[in-house]
C-alpha cells in the first residue's frame, strides 16, 4: 500500500516495559532508525517504517484504556534506509539473542512477547523441540497462510538459525488442515528435523497450549512455561522475521496483516508500515461498504474494540476486522440451561458456567479450586453458549477478583 | 463524534444456536411421538396434549406477567414441558387434572425456583409424579388392550390383537396399554436419535442407563428386551433424564448419572410395588446431580498431571 500521510508508533506494542522515545520533535529518521528504546529485560526497541521528520511525541489511549507514549512520524517519500542497517554478524548463542533482540522482534502471533525472551530459557539444555505455531490464531485471519507461501525461505533460515544457535534437534510446524498448499509447500522445502504437522481445524488450535499438547502430547503445568516441558513456539510469521532479519539487517517495520469483516469492501492481506492509522489502511482496502459498527484489531474470538479509526497498527496485530452495525450488536443473554456446551468445548477442560457463578457469589475459595486463573480468555465459551451469555467477560472479572484476593 | 464505534468485551461473534432453537428441535423430536400416540389412542390424546400444553403456556406467561417478570414464552421450554407431561399422562385423563399437573409443572417446580435454569428437578417428572400420587386411580388407569381396541375401532387404524407383554414387536410399535408418549419405542428412538444427530443431547445418559438396564435386569433373571421397552424408560432416558438443567454436564458425570438411573429404576421395578421406577429414578437424579456435577469435573490442562504428580 502507499506511504501513509503518517505513522504513529506506540511506545507500548509488546508485553513489558513500555519503550522510552528516543528522539525528540523536528529529528531527521529512516527507514530502519531506533525511535523507542527498550525499557528493560522484557521489553522491545521500535523503529521507524519510514523516512522523515518526527512531528512529535503525544499520548495515545490503547483499547484496554491504558495511556501510552507514543511518537508521530511525518513520511517524506523517499524511504532512505538508515546507513546504520547491516546484516548482524552472528556466531553464537549470544550474537544470536543479541539480534534479536536489537531487531525489535515481538511474538507476531498476537500475544506480543519479546522474541529474545523467549529465545533465552533458563533451562535451555532441555529444550528439544522447537514448535512453530502456523495454526492461524482465529477464524477471518489468514496472514499465517499468506506467510508460509509468500516467505517459505525466510521460514525456513529462521528455523534453521534458531535450532543451530539453541541446540534444538527438531522442529515441528503445525498447520490446521485447512491450508493444504501451506502444508504441501512447507512439505516439499522442510530438511532434516523438520516435520511439518497437519492439524484439525478447530479453534483454538493456535493457543499456545492447546497446539503444544497436540503437537508433542506433552501437557504444560500450570502455573509454567512452554519451556518447563522443553518446549519453544514460535509463531511462523516471527521465525519468517528472523530469517529475513538475519539476511537483511531491516527491523522490524512493516506487518502482514488481514483486513476483512463483512463492511470492507475489499478484504485482503496487506503488508503495512507499524503505526498507519487504520483509517488509513480501511481506505486502501476500498473503505466501508456501510457504516461500520465495530473494529478490531484481532480475531473475532479475542480480539480489542477500537474506539476510533485514527488508532494507529502494532507490531502484533495480525488483522483488523469492520463489522456491521447488525453484527456488532450483542445478542441478549438470557438464562443459563445448564446445558454444559461451555464446559464440554473449553480447551482447557474448566468449567465456565461454575466460575461465573462462583464469581457472582464472590467465592474466592471456589474461584482457585476451580482454576479459574488458567483460563486464556479464548472466548470459546461464550462463543458456544445457546443462552448468548458473556462467559469469558466474566471469567477475566473473576481473574481479576481472584487476584485482588475477593474484591470485584 | 459523528462516527462511534461500538466497544464490547471479545469474542465479537457467538454461534447461530440458541435456547429457542434448542428447544424447537427437542419439539420437533417429540412430534413422531406424538403422531404414534394419536394413532394408537385416539384424537383424544392429541387433545389431551394440547390442553397441557397450553396450560403450560399460560402459566408460565401469567406468572411472569404477574410477578413483573420478562415474558420467556418465546424460547419454547413450556412447550416442551407441557408436551412431556402429556406423554406422561393415560389418554382418558380428565383435562382438568392435566391443568394441574401443568400448575404443578411451571409454577411450583419451576418459576418459583427462578424460572427456566433454577429448577432443581425436572418439572414434567414432578408433575406426573404429583398427579400419580394425587389421582393414583386415574393416572393409573391405562388404557387396557381392550381400551384400546375400543379406541382402534374408532380409528381408521386396525390394531392387531392380542398383545402379550412377549410380544417385542408389540412393544416396539406402542399398540398396548400405557400413557400418551411411552407406549412406541420406535418413535422415541426416532426423536432421540435425531437429537443426538443434532447434538441437542449427548448419548452417554441414554445408553449408559439403558445398558445398565439391560445389564441389571438379566442379572435379575427378567427378560432385557420387554424391560428395556416397556414402562417410561425410553421417554424417560432419551427426553427426560437428558434436561440440560437437572443432569450434570461433564461425560464422566453422564456416565454416572446413567448408571445411578438405571440402577435405581431396576431395583424400583424388580423390588418395588408401583410402577413410577422411571420418574423416581430421574427425579433422585435430578436431586443428587449437584453432587455428582461437583466430583466429576474434567481433568484440566497442565493442572491434572501436577496433582498425580504430588499425589506420587
Amino acid at each position: 500500500m502507499p506511504l501513509p500521510s503518517r505513522i504513529v508508533l506506540s511506545m507500548g506494542q509488546h508485553i513489558g516495559a513500555p519503550a522510552a522515545p528516543a528522539v525528540a520533535k523536528g529529528d531527521q529518521v529512516f527507514v530502519g532508525t531506533v525511535v523507542g528504546k527498550a525499557g528493560g529485560f522484557v521489553s522491545s526497541d521500535i523503529h521507524s517504517g519510514v523516512s522523515g521528520t518526527v512531528d512529535g511525541i503525544t499520548t495515545i489511549t490503547a483499547p484496554n484504556g491504558a495511556v501510552q507514549t507514543a511518537v508521530v512520524i511525518i513520511p517524506d517519500g523517499k524511504q532512505t534506509v538508515d546507513p546504520a542497517i547491516t546484516p548482524p554478524a552472528v556466531t553464537d548463542l549470544k550474537s544470536f539473542q543479541d539480534a534479536v533482540r536489537a531487531s525489535g522482534l515481538v511474538g507476531l502471533g498476537g500475544a506480543g512477547f519479546p522474541t529474545a525472551v523467549k529465545l533465552s530459557p533458563k533451562n535451555l539444555d532441555e529444550i528439544d523441540v522447537l514448535l512453530i505455531n502456523g495454526a492461524e490464531c482465529e477464524p477471518y485471519i489468514t496472514s499465517d497462510n499468506r506467510c508460509f507461501l509468500e516467505d517459505t525461505q525466510y521460514i525456513l533460515d529462521g528455523i534453521q538459525a534458531v535450532m543451530k544457535y539453541l541446540e534444538i534437534p527438531k522442529c515441528i510446524i503445525g498447520i490446521e488442515g485447512n491450508k493444504p498448499e501451506a502444508i504441501a509447500k512447507m512439505r516439499s522445502v522442510a530438511s532434516a528435523g523438520i516435520e511439518v504437522k497437519e492439524l484439525p481445524c478447530r479453534y483454538p488450535q493456535g493457543a499456545e497450549k492447546v497446539l503444544i499438547e497436540n503437537c508433542t502430547g506433552r501437557e504444560v503445568p500450570f502455573p509454567g512455561l512452554p519451556s518447563d516441558v522443553g518446549v519453544v513456539v514460535m509463531n511462523v510469521t516471527s521465525v519468517a522475521f528472523v530469517g529475513k532479519y538475519l539476511a537483511t539487517g531491516m527491523p522490524l517495520t512493516t506487518k502482514r496483516l488481514t483486513v476483512d469483516g463483512d463492511v470492507i469492501k475489499e478484504p485482503k492481506n496487506v503488508e503495512v508500515v507499524i503505526g498507519t492509522p487504520v483509517q488509513e489502511l480501511m481506505d486502501f482496502c476500498g473503505g466501508f461498504t456501510e457504516e461500520p459498527g465495530k473494529v478490531l484489531y484481532g480475531g473475532p474470538m479475542m480480539g480489542n474494540c477500537i474506539a476510533d479509526l485514527s488508532q494507529p497498527i502494532l507490531k502484533n496485530n495480525n488483522a483488523v476486522l469492520a463489522f456491521s452495525k447488525k453484527m456488532a450488536q450483542q445478542p441478549k443473554a438470557t438464562n443459563c440451561i445448564h446445558c454444559g456446551r461451555c464446559t464440554n468445548a473449553c480447551p482447557l477442560g474448566l468449567s465456565a458456567k461454575e466460575i461465573v457463578q462462583a464469581y457472582n457469589d464472590g467465592n474466592v475459595e471456589l474461584l482457585i479450586e476451580l482454576n479459574a486463573d488458567l483460563c486464556m480468555s479464548c472466548g470459546t465459551c461464550s462463543f458456544v453458549c445457546p443462552a448468548k451469555r458473556p462467559l469469558a467477560p466474566s471469567i477475566a472479572l473473576a481473574k481479576i477478583m481472584m487476584k485482588n484476593g475477593g474484591k470485584k | 463524534m459523528d462516527n462511534k464505534l461500538i466497544v464490547t468485551a471479545a469474542p465479537h461473534i457467538t454461534s447461530a444456536d440458541s435456547t429457542q432453537k434448542i428447544m424447537g428441535r427437542v419439539c420437533l423430536a417429540l412430534c413422531p411421538t406424538l403422531i404414534a400416540s394419536v394413532i394408537i389412542f385416539g384424537f383424544n390424546a392429541l387433545i389431551l396434549t394440547a390442553v397441557t400444553v397450553a396450560a403450560c403456556v399460560f402459566f408460565e406467561w401469567a406468572y411472569c406477567k404477574l410477578m413483573k417478570r420478562e415474558i420467556p414464552v418465546a424460547d419454547l421450554s413450556a412447550v416442551v414441558t407441557g408436551l412431556l407431561l402429556a406423554f406422561n399422562m393415560p389418554a382418558a385423563l380428565p383435562w382438568w387434572m392435566a391443568v394441574v399437573g401443568a400448575f404443578i409443572a411451571i409454577v411450583i417446580i419451576k418459576q418459583l425456583f427462578g424460572g427456566l435454569g433454577y429448577n432443581f428437578a425436572n418439572p414434567a417428572i414432578v408433575g406426573r409424579i404429583a398427579l400419580a400420587v394425587g389421582f393414583g386411580a386415574k393416572m393409573s388407569a391405562f388404557p387396557l388392550p381392550e381400551t384400546v381396541d375400543a379406541l382402534a375401532s374408532a380409528t381408521p387404524l386396525a390394531v392387531s390383537g392380542n398383545l402379550g407383554a412377549g410380544e417385542y414387536v408389540t412393544l416396539l410399535l406402542g399398540n398396548h396399554g400405557g400413557v400418551l408418549g411411552e407406549t412406541c419405542a420406535i418413535t422415541i428412538l426416532i426423536g432421540g436419535c435425531y437429537l443426538i444427530a443434532t447434538k441437542v443431547i449427548s448419548p452417554v445418559i441414554p445408553v449408559t442407563y439403558l445398558a445398565t438396564v439391560a445389564v441389571l435386569s438379566v442379572c435379575f433373571g427378567m427378560d432385557p428386551v420387554v424391560q428395556l421397552l416397556s414402562g417410561g424408560l425410553m421417554l424417560g432416558a432419551f427426553f427426560m433424564a437428558t434436561d440440560y438443567v437437572t443432569s450434570p454436564t461433564t461425560d464422566k458425570g453422564k456416565l454416572v448419572a446413567g448408571i445411578f438411573l438405571g440402577v435405581v429404576t431396576m431395583l424400583i421395578r424388580r423390588f418395588g410395588n408401583m410402577n413410577e421406577g422411571v420418574s423416581f429414578a430421574i427425579l433422585l437424579m435430578n436431586l443428587i446431580t449437584p453432587y455428582i456435577e461437583v466430583n466429576t469435573r474434567q481433568d484440566k490442562l497442565g493442572i491434572a498431571k501436577k496433582k498425580k504428580e504430588g499425589a506420587k
